[in-house]
């Protein structure tokens, strides 16, 4: 059945093309998947990529809630998200298939390992009959391939390999045949084997022999007609590479701590999706890092506290259930004025929800979870590289502000990864801090720096300057307890008025697409690839009269928040949640009225739905 | 921390100019006024001095001290304090507490802090009640106990805070009571000389809630009998005749009189702080007659800070990082032209 081709054909042109790899937890579909997107990311694509995996940590084989998958978007135009329904799915195994296959554009190609549609494996993924013989698969184009014996095939000359590595290495095979399919060539993954396997050189060998012969496999089999190539993206020249949102994040702390000059403390509780950017800090101890991996999220944030107190820059990092515990002592570092950052990678609520999928459900916790009248500046990164800028300009308002600031991200961005064009400290905007070294004639804890109303900061060590500063109603002068009536309205609005009047440091928000229009699409946060990518669809169907505004600064909001708005007609509001900024523009903007898109699948927007609602709007 | 001399100061340099707002004749009082003529003693500077207090009466106390100072959440101090030692190991940081603050809300920070020994000074207030919320029971009140939360009698059996320390594996436990200035001041500046995390426990009378719980063994007429007063190095004998001593009967203390049933001084045993072993000294903790009192547990080790401030170094000997510019850069990065 294989024949050898003798003139290669010649790849067709794509513009921009989706593959998920999917398989048993235990068959290294993540690692696929990276190897697939770095070296198309080296080639010049513009990629996203999202990883999707269960909860469980070993779940059974076989079964269909242990498919772990890993999805890649790449082209040679804007890729702005991973993409929904896939060009191509490469299933390792029967469960795969089964909880895949709806994502699968008809017509396009599934990529199946025979070997592993055995009777036991159908039954766990419980399938009645083999989809590879009944029928059910006649939409598309299904390339089988008996990847488990041809891997064991091309290994039979390497000695003393255990069957377990064999078996391991069946997804290079999978790999070998999509890079042929798309013209990529297999180096960066054999060079990765280089590095990794150092010590192992017949792990490098085998590795290296599966992925050839997967390769030459793809190139002599008839099944699959032709190859495809995707050019390199336009993309704005420099040093890139491919960030994780959690990553970037962490990377952005260390840089506003280069930056200001101060060390950076993080106090924190471990939390899906948020224990990575804990993960990435503790390794970073030859920055000065100080991580403190705390005994629950309260001594996580208090210990930030405290850090902030003694002079550093103090952050906590979580995720919605640890936001919840974390509310009374950042109502103290409100009240007390010091710099500190709360993120909060959100994930599907309430209470423990669904600890593995994305959305945006805690705007409300973060803008209003606290006792008493407590204002923070809040605001949100919206794809995996921007959570870099974030994460600094939230350490940045923090220090310059003498305020809490929650960071808003979400586990679809944390977990997600794109070319981030690496920035140096360099090319950052200053950080100023408010730390005073000397008592000033007349100095007492709570002056305020007439732009900002930031209050200084006296830090312990600092002759002269000893005060005490709590969580009980201060003198708005002094600092020390106060209980005057007057006293505490005024120490109530002026906390609302400094984090009111970073309005003023904060940039404009600004329009795409279209400046004026008969429909405004509107989003906060981690959905702006998806949103990004219908409006811009529409607008090249010729939809000239869709305008996108998204925000990332949403408490305050952007000063000409109000002049945008007049400038269309209708308005949608598109969140994961139930609604949950639409409430705040509504609070805030009640002339206008907010028609609303909200998913709450634990899943992010899908093309199609956004692209159908916004044409019925425009109508 | 730099190296000038340290100026003297005297104990009004450490009273702030706040008003102090405890019920007279609470034994809080005694406290301030032993912390601030400790403070002279201990040879730090005054801007160097941090205290970090929860919510409760005893922790208003910070407001009454010219030192930095934050009265923060309840039961939240371990923690504070903690970010305020490894941000800047420097400081003398000292956590103000009550039975309720440490041992009910805060009873998760409590154990934590005390086992992973930062060089910090706890000031534990037990009144075993709790005072600020006007008179409920707490982790150290009595079973029986009548309180406004407890009416027909309290029916929660109590914490131990020493022996609840040193399951936690606290270095330094020292217990005092509450009108005992003179030892108490001299039990702050060990607690301060003490390199780890120390605990003071001082049984503290609430003059309005709980008064009189301690007096069976803190009132001048009974304490010498009541209490052994514990010192390193010193043979553990007590009474107004200075006849009464402790010896080991199996696996029990059993209190002795020198000079009866031909016991002598020689008998009696010595009392050893610093031993890493912490079984004698939860036997003297447990002790009910007489009441130990003084410092129980001294035992040096590494502290958190000198872990971490070894790790750092290696890291950072051994690290190709120097500057986040070349963690950026490193690993698989790519141009685009
Ligand atoms: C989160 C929270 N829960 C409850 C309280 C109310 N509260 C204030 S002080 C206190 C008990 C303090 O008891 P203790 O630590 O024994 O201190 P004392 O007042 O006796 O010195 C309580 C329950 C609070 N301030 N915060
Ligand atoms: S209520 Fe009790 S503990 Fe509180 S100040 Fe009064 S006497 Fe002291």
């Amino acid at each position: 059945m294989i024949k050898t081709t003798t003139t290669k054909p010649k790849p067709e042109v794509l513009e921009a093309v989706i593959i998920r790899f999917v398989g048993d937890s235990g068959d290294g579909m993540q690692l696929t998947g990276t190897q697939f997107s770095d070296t198309s990311a080296m080639f010049g694509n513009d990629i996203a990529t999202f990883p999707n995996y269960p909860a469980e940590i070993r779940a059974p084989q076989g079964s269909l809630y242990g498919v772990s998958g890993f999805q890649v978007h790449i082209g040679s135009v804007e890729i702005s998200t991973p993409g929904d329904k896939v060009d191509l799915l490469v299933a390792m195994n029967p469960a795969g298939l089964k909880t895949n296959l709806h994502a699968v554009k008809p017509g396009h190609t599934i990529i199946v390992d025979t070997d592993a549609f055995t009777k036991k494996n159908l039954e766990k993924a419980l399938y009645d009959k083999n989809p590879l013989e009944d029928g059910s698969l006649e939409n598309y184009r299904v390339i089988q391939v008996a990847m488990s014996s041809l891997t064991k095939e091309a290994l039979k000359d390497i000695k003393g390999l255990d069957n377990k590595s064999i078996t391991r290495s069946k997804n290079m095979f999978a790999l070998g045949m999509v890079y042929w399919m798309y013209h990529r060539s297999v180096s960066h993954t054999t060079d990765f084997f280089n590095k990794k396997f150092k010590s192992k050189p017949q792990i490098i060998e085998a590795n290296t022999k599966v992925l050839n012969a997967g390769y030459y496999f793809a190139e002599t089999l008839e099944l699959i007609p032709n190859s495809y190539t995707i050019s390199p993206a336009k993309m704005a020249p420099g040093t890139y590479r491919i960030i994780m949102g959690n990553t970037a994040t962490a990377w952005g702390f260390l840089a506003a701590a280069e930056k200001s000059g101060l060390e950076l403390f993080l106090g924190s509780y471990p939390i899906t999706p948020a224990t990575d950017i804990l993960h990435e800090l503790v390794k970073h101890k030859h920055f000065g890092v100080k991580a403190f991996q705390a005994e629950d999220e309260i001594a996580g944030i208090s210990s930030a506290i405290g850090a902030s107190f003694a002079g550093d820059l103090a952050i906590t990092t979580t995720s919605g259930p640890g936001l919840a515990l974390k509310g009374e002592a950042l109502g103290l570092a409100m009240m007390i004025e010091l710099p500190l950052v709360i993120v909060n990678v959100q994930r599907g609520g309430p209470s423990t929800g669904l600890p593995t999928k994305t959305e945006q459900s805690d705007l409300l916790q973060a803008l209003y979870g606290r006792n008493g009248e407590s204002p923070v500046i809040v605001i949100a990164a919206s794809t995996p590289a921007n959570c870099f800028n974030y994460a600094y300009q939230a350490a940045k308002l923090a220090l310059e502000h003498m305020t809490p600031v929650v960071l808003l991200t979400d586990g679809y961005i944390a977990n997600g990864s794109a070319p981030w064009k690496i920035k140096t400290v360099d090319d950052m905007p200053a950080i100023k801090n408010n730390i005073i070294n000397k008592p000033t004639e007349n100095w007492h804890p709570y002056n305020r720096d007439e732009g900002t109303l930031a209050r200084n900061w006296a830090i312990p060590g600092t002759p002269g300057l000893e005060h005490r500063v709590g969580g009980l109603e201060k003198d708005k002068i002094s600092g020390n307890v106060s209980y005057v009536p007057e006293n505490h309205e005024y120490m109530t609005k002026i906390r609302a008025e400094k984090v009111k009047r970073v309005q003023n440091y904060i940039p404009y928000l600004e329009t795409e697409f279209a400046e004026t229009g008969d429909l405004l699409v509107i989003g906060w946060g981690g959905t702006y690839g998806s949103l990004y990518s219908a409006v811009k669809q529409l607008n090249e169907e010729g939809y000239k009269n869709i305008g996108f505004a998204h925000f990332n600064y949403i408490n305050p909001l952007p000063k000409n928040t109000e002049e945008i708005l007049s400038k269309f007609k209708k308005f949608i509001v598109c969140e994961l949640n139930n609604g949950q900024f639409s409430k705040v523009l509504k609070i805030n903007f009640s002339r206008f009225e907010f028609n609303q898109f909200n998913k709450i699948q634990g899943l992010p927007f899908g093309n199609q739905e956004l692209i159908e609602k916004f044409k019925q709007l425009v109508k | 921390m730099e190296t000038t001399a340290v100026k003297k100061y005297t104990f009004k340099d450490f009273a702030s100019d706040q008003e102090v707002r405890w019920c007279p004749g609470c034994d809080d009082y005694v406290i301030l006024r032993a912390m601030q003529k400790a403070l002279p003693e201990m040879g730090v500077k005054k801007e160097d001095v941090v205290f970090i207090s929860g919510i409760g009466c005893s922790s208003r106390f910070p407001y009454y001290m010219n030192t930095y100072g934050m009265h923060s959440i309840h039961g939240r101090a371990p923690g504070i304090a903690s970010g305020v030692k490894l941000a800047n190991p420097d400081l003398s940081v000292w956590i103000i507490t009550g039975d309720g603050d440490a041992m009910a809300i805060g009873g998760n920070h409590f154990i934590h802090v005390l086992r992973r020994n930062i060089d910090l000074n706890i000031i534990l207030f037990n009144n075993e009640i709790y005072g600020l919320t006007k008179g409920q029971f707490s982790p150290t009140s009595l079973v029986g106990q009548k309180t406004k939360s407890s009416p027909y009698g309290n029916t929660q059996p109590p914490f131990s805070p020493g022996e609840l320390a040193l399951g936690a594996q606290a270095r330094f436990f020292a217990r005092i009571g509450g009108n005992t200035p003179k030892d108490m001041t001299q039990l702050f500046i060990e607690a301060e000389k003490f390199k780890g995390t120390s605990l003071i426990e001082v049984l503290q009378n609430c003059v309005i809630f709980n008064d009189g719980c301690f007096k069976n063994v803190t009132d001048k007429a009974v304490k010498e009998d009541k209490q052994i007063y514990l010192e390193h190095g010193k043979p553990m004998i007590f009474g107004k005749e200075k006849n009464k001593g402790l010896i080991l009967n199996g696996l029990k203390l059993e209190v002795v009189t020198i000079g009866e049933n031909g016991i002598t001084q020689e008998d009696i045993l010595v009392h050893n702080a610093k031993e890493q072993d912490p079984t004698l000294h939860q036997m003297l903790v447990r002790l009910e007659y007489p009441l130990a009192t003084g410092i129980i547990r001294s035992y040096e080790d590494v502290t958190l800070e000198e872990r971490e401030n070894a790790l750092t170094a290696q890291v950072k000997a051994n690290s190709k990082f120097k500057k986040t510019e070349s963690l950026f850069f490193s690993g698989d990065t790519y141009e685009v032209k």
